[in-house]
C-alpha cells in the first residue's frame, strides 16, 4: 500500500481527517525549508505538501507569489527540491510528500526521468495545477509506472459529467478546491462545503482534501471532519513571511511561529475527530 | 465549371497547413492545447462550444461584417509605398494599413469577433491583459460601445511607457490595473487577467488579445484576425493581377502575423516571414525571439516555444516595443516554424527605430513600434530581390503611441 493509502487509511480508523500543510521548497532558503520540512511531522503534519517554486504561478493569489520568488531567489531547481525530499525521507519513511506546482518545469526535467528520480527521492503523489487530465497523458505512463499518485483538482465548476472524467484519471486523493478563484484570498463556508462535499463522495472512492482558502484552526476541522483532510497553505507562508527580515531572511522566529500555526491546526483537526465519534 | 482548385489549393485536401488544430486545440499534435487549473477548464470548454456554434451560424457572421465595415472601417486599404520602395531598390513594397482601424491597429478586429460572442453568451464582464495598450484600448472601445463593465490588467512598466494609452481606457471607462509582480510587462498582465477570471468565472470574459492561450483562443483570435490576410489576397490580386511573392509581419504573440499568413498557408508560393522583437540582439540575453531563443514549454495555458532557462523558469522578455514584450509565442506560429511552412527572424530595438522613421519620413505614415519591426526586416530583405517581387508588410499599427519612447531613444526631450 503506498505512503498516502496507509495514512487516510489509519486516519480512518482513528476516526478523523487528515492535516495537509503546504510549504515553498527554499523559502526563503533551503536550511529553513527542510527543516521546516522535518518538523512538520512531530507538529501534527498527515501529510505534506511541498511546493515547486514557479515564475508564473497564474493559478496563485500574492502569498503564494511571493513564496515562489523567495524560494527561486534562493536557488530553487526541481533537482534541489527532490534533493530536499531525500533528505526528510532519510528520518521519515511514513509522512506522505506531495510535490505541487506547474508542469513546465517538470516537462522541462522531462517526464520520464523526473517521475524516475522523484519516486526514488521518496515522493508519493504529484499535483500539477495546469495539467488536465486531457493533457496528461504526458505524465500518466512514467508516474504510474514511478509508483506515484496523480492527484487532480477538483473545482465548483466542475459539473457533474466532467466530475466522472476527471476522477477516472486521478489516484491518492482528490484535492477539492474551495472556492472559485485562486490560493489564499477567500474562503467557502462549512454550508458551501457540506453540499459540495456529498457530490465529489458519489462520484469516487478516493479520500478527498479540501483547500484553497482553509485558513483557521475552525475552518481546518471543518473541513478535514466534512471530507478527510484539510490542506493549509497561504496561511502558513503568510506567517512565514512577516517573520522575515528586512531582506527577507530567515529570523529565529520563522520555524517556531510556523510550527506553533501548525500545532494549533492539528490540535483543531485532532479535537474535531474526537467530537464526530 | 466548379473547380476546387480554382483558388490555389483545394478547398478541404488532407495535406492542407489550415485543418490545424485538432480538437483538443493542438497544432501539428505538439502545440497548443489546454492547460489550465480545473477551475478554468468548464469554461474554456463551454467557450469552445460557444465559438463552435456561432461560427456556424450565418447570423454572428452577418453581425460582425457590419461592426467591420461601419465600425472598424474596414477593408483597410493595400498602398504601394513608391517611395519605400524605390529607396530599397529591390521588391515593390506593399503595406497592408491595419493602422487605419478604428483604434490604430489590428487589434479590433480579434476584440469585435469576441465582444460579440461574449454577447451571445450572457456575460457582462470582460477582463483583458495588454502590453503596449492596443489591445487594452480596442477591448476598452468595444466595452464602451456595448456598455459592458471592463477591467485591463497592464504591466506598471508598461503603464509608465505607454502613457496615452492608459488615458485612453480611462476615458473610454475602463479600469486600468497596473501589475507591479514580476517585471511588469505583459506577461503579468497575463497571469493577473487569468488570476481575475478564474476568481469571476460568473459573469466575466477573458478577452485574450493574441493568438495564444488555452484553446479556443489561439484558433478564435487568428480566425477574427484572418480577414487582414483575406482582403490582402483580393487587393492584391486587383493590383498586380497574382499573389504576393512574400508576407511579412512583426510578432510579439503573434495575431497581426496569423491574421495575414493564415489564408495564405495553402498557397506555399507565398513566402511568409514572421520578425521576432530581437530587443539588444538575438544574443545577448535582452530579446523577445522566443522562436528563435527559445524552446518548446508550457505558459499560460498553451505549449509553444518560449523563453525560459534550463529549470523551465521562464524568463523576461526585452524589447522596445511593449506589444513585443513577450516570452511566448502563438503555438501555431511555433508549428509552421518546425514544418518550415513558415520563417522567423529577428529585428532589433535599433533596427525598428531606424525603420520607424524610415517609414515615417518616406510615407508619410508613422508605423507602430511593434509594426516598425515588420518595416525593419523588409528593408533589409527587400533589396537582395528582384524588381518584379511583390512584398507585403502587415502595418498593424501606427506609432502615435510610440512618439515618447522615439524621443527618448533619439535624445528630444518633448
Amino acid at each position: 500500500m503506498s505512503r498516502i493509502a496507509a495514512r487516510f487509511k489509519a486516519l480512518a480508523a482513528e476516526g478523523r481527517g487528515a492535516l495537509i500543510p503546504y510549504l515553498e521548497a527554499y523559502d526563503p532558503d533551503r536550511s529553513t525549508s527542510l527543516e521546516l520540512l522535518k518538523a512538520m511531522p512531530a507538529a501534527g503534519a498527515d501529510l505534506i505538501e511541498v511546493g515547486m517554486p514557479f515564475s508564473d504561478p497564474s493559478a496563485d493569489g500574492p502569498v503564494i507569489q511571493a513564496a515562489a520568488l523567495r524560494g527561486l531567489k534562493a536557488g530553487a531547481t526541481l533537482v534541489g527540491v527532490l534533493d530536499m525530499v531525500a533528505e526528510f525521507r532519510k528520518d521519515d519513511d511514513e509522512t506522505p510528500v506531495i510535490l505541487m506546482g506547474y508542469v513546465n518545469p517538470v516537462e522541462a526535467y522531462g517526464y520520464d526521468r523526473f517521475c524516475k528520480d522523484a519516486a526514488a527521492a521518496g515522493v508519493d503523489g504529484l499535483i500539477l495545477v495546469d495539467l488536465p487530465p486531457e493533457e496528461a497523458g504526458v505524465i500518466a505512463a512514467p508516474a504510474q509506472a514511478a509508483g506515484l499518485d496523480m492527484i487532480r483538482l477538483v473545482a465548483p465548476t466542475t459539473p457533474d459529467a466532467r466530475l466522472n472524467y476527471v476522477l477516472a484519471h486521478a489516484s491518492g486523493f482528490v484535492y477539492y478546491v474551495s472556492i472559485v478563484g485562486i490560493t489564499g484570498t477567500r474562503s467557502a463556508s462549512a454550508h458551501d462545503l457540506a453540499s459540495a462535499i456529498p457530490r465529489v463522495r458519489a462520484a469516487t472512492n478516493l479520500p478527498i482534501a479540501i483547500g484553497f482558502g482553509v485558513r483557521t484552526p475552525e475552518q481546518a476541522a471543518q473541513a478535514s471532519s466534512i471530507a478527510d483532510g484539510a490542506v493549509v497553505a497561504s496561511a502558513l507562508l503568510a506567517t512565514l513571511a512577516e517573520t522575515l527580515d528586512e531582506q527577507g531572511r530567515a529570523t529565529p522566529q520563522t520555524l517556531p511561529r510556523v510550527l506553533e500555526q501548525i500545532r494549533a491546526l492539528a490540535q483543531a483537526v485532532r479535537t474535531a475527530g474526537q467530537k464526530a465519534e | 465549371m466548379a473547380n476546387p482548385t480554382e483558388h490555389g489549393a483545394p478547398v478541404a485536401q488532407s495535406n492542407s497547413f489550415r485543418q490545424q488544430p485538432d480538437e483538443h486545440g493542438h497544432f501539428g499534435g505538439r502545440y497548443g492545447g489546454r492547460f489550465v487549473a480545473e477551475t478554468l477548464m468548464p469554461l474554456i470548454l463551454e467557450l469552445n462550444e460557444a465559438y463552435e456554434a456561432a461560427k456556424a451560424d450565418p447570423a454572428f457572421h452577418k453581425e460582425l461584417v457590419y461592426y467591420q465595415t461601419d465600425y472598424i472601417g474596414r477593408p483597410s486599404p493595400l498602398w504601394f509605398a513608391r517611395r519605400m520602395t524605390e529607396e530599397l531598390g529591390g521588391a515593390k513594397i506593399y503595406l497592408k494599413r491595419e493602422e487605419l482601424n478604428h483604434t490604430g491597429s489590428h487589434k479590433l478586429n480579434n476584440v469585435m469577433g469576441q465582444i460579440l460572442l461574449a454577447r451571445r453568451m450572457g456575460r457582462t464582464r470582460i477582463v483583458a491583459e495588454t502590453g503596449a495598450g492596443q489591445h487594452g484600448v480596442a477591448t476598452a472601445t468595444v466595452c464602451a460601445l456595448f456598455g459592458m463593465k471592463c477591467v485591463i490588467y497592464m504591466g506598471a512598466t508598461d503603464v509608465e511607457r505607454q502613457k496615452p494609452n492608459v488615458f485612453r481606457m480611462r476615458l473610454l471607462g475602463a479600469e486600468v490595473v497596473p501589475v507591479t509582480a514580476g517585471a511588469g510587462t505583459l506577461k503579468d498582465a497575463m497571469n493577473e487577467a487569468m488570476r481575475d477570471w478564474v476568481a469571476n468565472v460568473a459573469d466575466t470574459y477573458m478577452l485574450i488579445g493574441t493568438v495564444a492561450g488555452p484553446h479556443p483562443y489561439p484558433a478564435m483570435v487568428r480566425d477574427f484576425q484572418s480577414v487582414i490576410g483575406e482582403e490582402t489576397k483580393a487587393q492584391m490580386r486587383a493590383a498586380e493581377g497574382r499573389l504576393p511573392d512574400v508576407v511579412v509581419a512583426a510578432i510579439g504573440g503573434g495575431s497581426n502575423a496569423m491574421g495575414i499568413f493564415y489564408p495564405f498557408l495553402d498557397d506555399v508560393s507565398v513566402r511568409l516571414v514572421g520578425v521576432e522583437a530581437a530587443g539588444h540582439g538575438l544574443d545577448s540575453g535582452k530579446t523577445a525571439a522566443s522562436i528563435e531563443r527559445g524552446r518548446p514549454g508550457v505558459l499560460h495555458g498553451n505549449r509553444t516555444y518560449l523563453l525560459q532557462n534550463a529549470d523551465g523558469q521562464i524568463d523576461e522578455a526585452h524589447s522596445i516595443s511593449a506589444g513585443l514584450d513577450y516570452p511566448g509565442v502563438g503555438p501555431e506560429h511555433s508549428w509552421l516554424n518546425d514544418i518550415g511552412r513558415a520563417e522567423y527572424v529577428g529585428a532589433t530595438d535599433n533596427e525598428a527605430l531606424e525603420a520607424f522613421q524610415l517609414c515615417t519620413r518616406l510615407e508619410g505614415i508613422i508605423p507602430a513600434l511593434e509594426s516598425a519591426h515588420a518595416v525593419a526586416y523588409a528593408a533589409k530583405l527587400a533589396p537582395t530581390l528582384p524588381k518584379d517581387t511583390l512584398l507585403v508588410v502587415n502595418l498593424s499599427g501606427r506609432g502615435d503611441k510610440d512618439i515618447f519612447t522615439v524621443a527618448e531613444h533619439l535624445g528630444v526631450t518633448l
